[in-house]
């Protein structure tokens, strides 16, 4: 993925404010040869009913008001964040069994003791067998 | 009077990382009568969208929601769901993770 340090520090950001529970959300921005550049983000909350310590959930209707706010920000949904409280930034069991469609961003920043430390970014591989490590670039300013 | 074998021109929107199967088109035409048929005619087209939507058993995938407008078919008729003309499907995911 390609983004900006600010939505990286963003991403960051909410991680420690849902410590110790997972905080989520979209990455949204444009698809330009393949790679996703992220522009913004969208914080929503965690659905997940129980175990929020342990388990994040979006539903349905988050996808589709996040692809409203997209489309209107001329942008696409490109992938999803989430945080791991207390666990490193690598996907979980868990999160390989829900994993949707390859080609979206998954990123995924650890918060131990509440403070966010490392930020990753992975995508599910064709055949849905594992999710591959992406990496994070960064630019000041994107241009159109 | 209408029958089962009529069909009417149905808009899918696809989302983002599927384009990369679909000739990079935001949307897709198909004609059918259900919203079975309409998903079976757009993996008919782009084959590649077969894995990603389906399981082996051909049941749709657990994450994959799909919506007429603003309904969740699960709450109409599922796949028996009927389409009418202008109709627009969306094929859309549900995130979770640990």
């Amino acid at each position: 993925m390609i983004t900006t340090p600010d939505i990286l520090d963003a991403i960051r950001d909410h991680g420690e404010d849902s410590y110790p529970e997972e905080g989520c959300g979209f990455l949204l921005g444009t698809v330009r040869d393949g790679v996703n550049h992220v522009r913004a983000i969208r914080r929503v909350a965690n659905r997940q009913a129980t175990n929020r310590t342990r388990r994040y959930a979006l539903t349905p209707d988050d996808y589709r008001a996040a692809q409203q706010a997209a489309t209107e920000q001329g942008l696409d949904i490109v992938g999803f964040y989430h945080s791991h409280p207390d666990h490193p930034a690598r996907p979980s069991e868990t999160d390989l069994v829900e994993a949707t469609f390859p080609g979206y961003t998954y990123a995924i920043v650890a918060v131990h003791d509440g403070s966010a430390t490392d930020l990753t970014a992975w995508t599910l591989a064709p055949d849905r067998s594992r999710f591959e490590q992406e990496a994070i670039c960064t630019e000041t300013t994107i241009t159109a | 009077m209408s029958t089962t074998t009529d069909t009417a021109p149905i808009t899918i929107h696809i989302p983002t990382p599927l384009r990369a199967y679909t000739d990079e088109q935001a949307t897709a035409t198909v004609e059918a009568a259900t919203v079975g048929a309409a998903l079976r005619a757009l993996v008919d087209h782009y084959p590649e969208l077969d894995a990603n939507l389906y399981t082996d058993d051909g049941t749709l995938r657990s994450f994959v929601n799909i919506y007429r407008g603003d309904e969740d078919i699960r709450h109409l008729d599922g796949p028996d769901t009927a389409l009418e003309a202008g109709d627009e499907l969306s094929i859309v995911p549900s995130i979770a993770g640990g």
